[in-house]
Formats: structure tokens, sequence, C-alpha cells
């Protein structure tokens, strides 16, 4: 049996400590204290994804940065990637809450929007 | 200049928006005074996700939340907001000072509403020894900073404490190219929820020093690196073991003290526990007419508790106007064993509300914990715990007619 991966449950508070084995081309899970424990281990080995928050660049706007979110979580391999991405971005102001900054991401379907409105900076 | 109105709320962040909006459905005239240029408080600061779970049964980034009750709030003509205006003075009979661009204020309400919120404990409050170079920062100052102002506050950064906004702010850094050297915590038990652990230090592996401390800060124009030393069980570092950390920016997230000082202004009761006013279950002070709600009150780990903690202040200010709240008589709220502190500290007769909600902080983690409700000796209720943290708040909502016949009340968490 051999050690893939150690991580921490996030289910529940009591955050049980799991071990991810691989045992002749099976996974197993190990130190979880309730099925969920093993559920999430297989998502977090197999297709871990978060969302996405950060922000990006905005002209005209009452601060030089607005921020913005993924509207779903994406897989992690595409979080570095996306924040290259973003960072060429500039938008203007006014901006409404729920601006789609990016549309379709990597043909994921999803897309990335502003998390606040935001107006003109008034000389 | 004079203006008269029937409830000012201090803060306009989640506490006080929580609170327009409910003592706003009655009909009475709301005055919210905000600080800052615009309203929801730190949530504007707080761009990821985690927000609004229990409230909105959704996950919210703190701006959106922020959004939602803004707009609430703004839809009640009855609600009158007033920005970039700072509240001086506040006497125990409710008159404020305030100040903004039109002048100064003096301002006569029938309750007032607490919601100023906390701030964050800071190097001076820390006495580290070493030089004063540029580069140390509260974590919510840099979390400004790059997520509203639009600056990144170093390239190499170290984390002492490992709170939640220390925790969120390592991820943050490192997704804006920063290199995060660690996270640093005295405590042999992290202070931030499990789920920041996971998703903003092992995502990234960013290494978690725990039973460690800063002793000391090197550099002269900006900081060039600190020491770091193990600490014993009582707490002091272990000197003769200390090792060098380069590094450019030092993160403090040490702690947040709630800001009472118009509180003790207004000769308002403070408990040395939660460092906010003594409450009884409708969110009222000692001193009649005064309620506080969120983090002046308690610092809460959820907004979506301030949020609650606001609608219970603000309904409960409406009623106290109204002449429904009377307070013939009191009885304290004894904790015992592992409990460190709790709200509401006292209840006050008639009870009027259907259900109390009471918020405890445990001084330990512990396995397999009971919590026992006891009038006098008797255990009148009991809940168990696979695991208390004091990073993670107990939440109990109780039926008041348990309190109705009896003089004394104590919890106890104690070990199954």
């Amino acid at each position: 049996m051999t050690l893939l991966k150690k991580l921490t449950c996030i289910i529940c508070p009591l955050g049980c400590n799991l071990e991810i084995n691989e045992d002749k081309g099976e996974l197993k899970i190990l130190g979880n204290k309730c099925e969920r424990g093993i559920k999430y281990a297989l998502e977090e080995i197999k297709n871990p994804k978060r969302i996405v928050t950060t922000t990006v660049r905005i002209k005209g706007g009452i601060y030089p940065v607005i921020p913005v979110k993924t509207s779903l979580p994406i897989p992690k391999d595409y979080i570095f990637p996306l924040l290259e991405k973003l960072s060429e971005i500039e938008i203007s102001a006014p901006i409404p809450i729920e601006y789609k900054v990016l549309e379709n991401i990597f043909n994921l379907g999803i897309d990335v929007v502003t998390t606040r409105s935001m107006h003109k900076k008034e000389d | 200049m004079l203006k008269e109105t029937d409830i000012v709320i201090i803060g306009g962040g989640p506490g006080g928006l929580a609170s327009a909006f409910s003592a706003g459905r009655e009909k009475l005239r709301i005055l919210i005074i905000e600080r800052g240029e615009e309203l929801g408080g730190i949530l504007q600061q707080c761009i990821h996700p985690g927000f609004g779970l229990l409230y909105f049964k959704e996950e919210l980034t703190g701006p959106e939340y922020a959004e939602r009750w803004i707009k609430e709030v703004e839809k009640i003509n009855n609600i009158e907001i007033w920005k970039k205006t700072m509240v001086l003075e506040l006497y125990p009979d409710k008159k404020l000072i305030a100040v903004n661009d039109k002048g100064l204020w003096e301002i006569r309400p029938k309750a007032v509403i607490l919601a100023m919120g906390c701030r964050e404990r800071t190097h001076g409050n820390l006495a580290i020894p070493g030089t004063r170079p540029a580069g140390i920062f509260t974590a919510g100052t840099a979390q400004r900073l790059v997520n509203m102002e639009g600056y990144l506050p170093g390239e190499k950064i170290l984390i002492l404490g490992s709170g939640d906004i220390g925790l969120i702010m390592a991820r943050r850094l490192k997704l804006e190219g920063a290199e995060v050297v660690g996270v640093v915590e005295k405590l042999s038990f992290p202070g931030g929820l499990t789920r920041n652990l996971v998703q903003c230090l092992e995502d990234f592996n960013i290494p978690l020093f725990l039973s460690h401390t800063v002793v000391e800060i090197k550099g002269r124009e900006r900081l060039e690196g600190v020491y770091i030393a193990p600490v014993d069980s009582y707490g002091n570092p272990i000197i003769s073991n200390k090792r060098f950390i380069q590094c450019d920016t030092l993160l403090l997230s040490v702690g947040l003290i709630p800001e009472n000082e118009l509180s003790e202004i207004a000769e308002i009761p403070i408990d040395n526990k939660t460092l906010g006013p003594f409450v009884d279950q409708f969110l009222m002070t000692e001193r009649e007419g005064f309620f506080a709600c969120g983090n002046v009150l308690l610092v809460n780990d959820l907004v979506d508790y301030v949020s609650f903690q606001g609608l219970i202040a603000g309904e409960c200010a409406v009623k106290y106007i109204k002449g429904v709240i009377k307070r013939e008589r009191k009885i304290p709220i004894n904790i015992n064993g592992n409990l460190r502190l709790v709200v509401p500290q006292f209840i006050s007769y008639p009870i009027i509300l259907p259900e109390i909600t009471f918020y405890f902080r445990v001084s330990e983690p512990k396995y397999n914990s009971v919590l026992h409700l006891k009038s006098g000796n008797k255990i009148i209720k009991t809940w168990k715990y696979p695991i208390v943290k004091p990073a993670e708040m107990i939440v109990l909502k109780i039926n008041s007619s348990v309190f109705e016949e009896t003089d004394n009340i104590t919890f106890s968490m104690e070990e199954k």
C-alpha cells in the first residue's frame, strides 16, 4: 500500500486526518470517522475544485480594483492559468454586480463575475 | 446642529445593517452613522467566499453579502444613512456628538445600537524585540491594500498568528504572486477555522509552525527577516533554539478587539471575557436603551451570527421604545468547566422573546464533551459535542420556557 496524499477533512468540525492510499490499483481512505470523509477524499484526489476569488483592474472607479469570482468551483490546476488571464484585464466603472468579466473560461462553462457594483469616482 | 431621531445605529457594517433592517420595518425614524465612505464595513475587503451559508443558505463573498443587505436597507424610507460621519462622544443619557463635512452634530435618539465592530491587535500590543522597519502590517491592513487599493505589501511574507484573516491572506498573497514562507502560531493548536487551514495553507503547501513565535525583528529601512523560536508549555520562547527566517513582510493576525471606546464613554459595563458590553437576551446592555450586536459585542467567527444579532438588537430597540421591555429583575448566566465566555451574560424578566440564542467559546480544544444546562444543581438539558475548539463558537437556540422558573442558571462544559 502506498500513501498518495494526506489531507484534513472539512465536511464537519471534527477535521479527521485522512490518508489516501493506493492498494493494488484501488484507492483506500484511512482515518475517516464517517462515510462522508471517503467521498470528500475521493473528490479531493480525483478532481479537486475551488471557487477562485481575486481582483481585476477597473478604470475610473472609486477603487483601482474590483473583486471577482468564478461562478462555480474550477479544477485546482486552472487556478494559476486563470489568474494570468485576469491580470491582463481592465474594465471601466460604472460596473454592476455579477458583470461577466470573462465568459466560459477554458471551455469549462464557467464565468468570472464581479462580486460588487462600483460607481464612478466623482472628481 | 441638532438632530432628533428614534434609533441611532453606530456603524454601517453587517451588524448595523441587520439592526437597521429589522428596526426599520416598524415606522420609526432610524439613523445609521458610518465613518467610512460606504456601507458594508469589513465585508468589502473580504473578497473570499464562505459568507452567508447560514443566513442565505448559499456561499457568498464578503462584498456580495454586504450588497444584499445594503440593497434591502436602502429600500426602507425611514432609514437615513450618514456616511463619512464620525461619532466622537456618546453619553449615558444617549446624546451623541458626531462630525461630518456639514459640521458638528448633537444627536438625540430614544435608543442607541452599538455596531462599531472590532479592530486588530497590532505590533505595538505585542512588543516584539528588535528594530522597527517598514514591512510590518496587520493582516487586515494588508487585506485592504491588496483587495481594495490594489497594492501588494511585499514579496516574501511571514504571517504571525493563525487567525482566519492571517490564513486567508496567506492564500490571497500566494495568488497574487508573493512567496508565503509560513504561518507561525504560538499556541499548540491553530486559531482559524479548519476549512481555512485546508483551503488556504494545505492547498498551497504553506507551512504552519505551531508552538512557535517571532522573538526578534531584523532590518533597518525595510524588514529583512525575523527570528522565530519554539515556545515551552508555559508559552515562553526557548531563545537558544531560535532560527532566522528571511522575509520582507510580516503580517500580524493575532486577535481582534471589540471597539468599545464609545461604550466606555457612555459608562456601559464591559465584560472582560468578551471585551464587549454585558447584555441580556434583548442584547440590551446594562445601561437602559443601549443595545449591542456583532463584533463590538463579541468577536464572531461567522458574519451570519453578526446579522442574527443585528436583527435581535433592532427588533428589541423598537420594543424598548414602545415600552414593551420592562426588565423587572435579572439573573446572571453562570459558566463553568471548559467554557470561556457566554453571550448574553444575563437574562431579564419578563423574558418576552420566545427563544434565546446563546453564544459560547471554549478555553481549550477537547474531544467528547457534554454541555449541561443546570438550574441550581439540577441538569435540565444536555448537548453532546464530539469535538470543541476555541476557534469555533458554539451557538444554541433555547426555548425561553426553560428559564421561566429558575433563579440560578449555569452552563457547564465537561468531559464525558
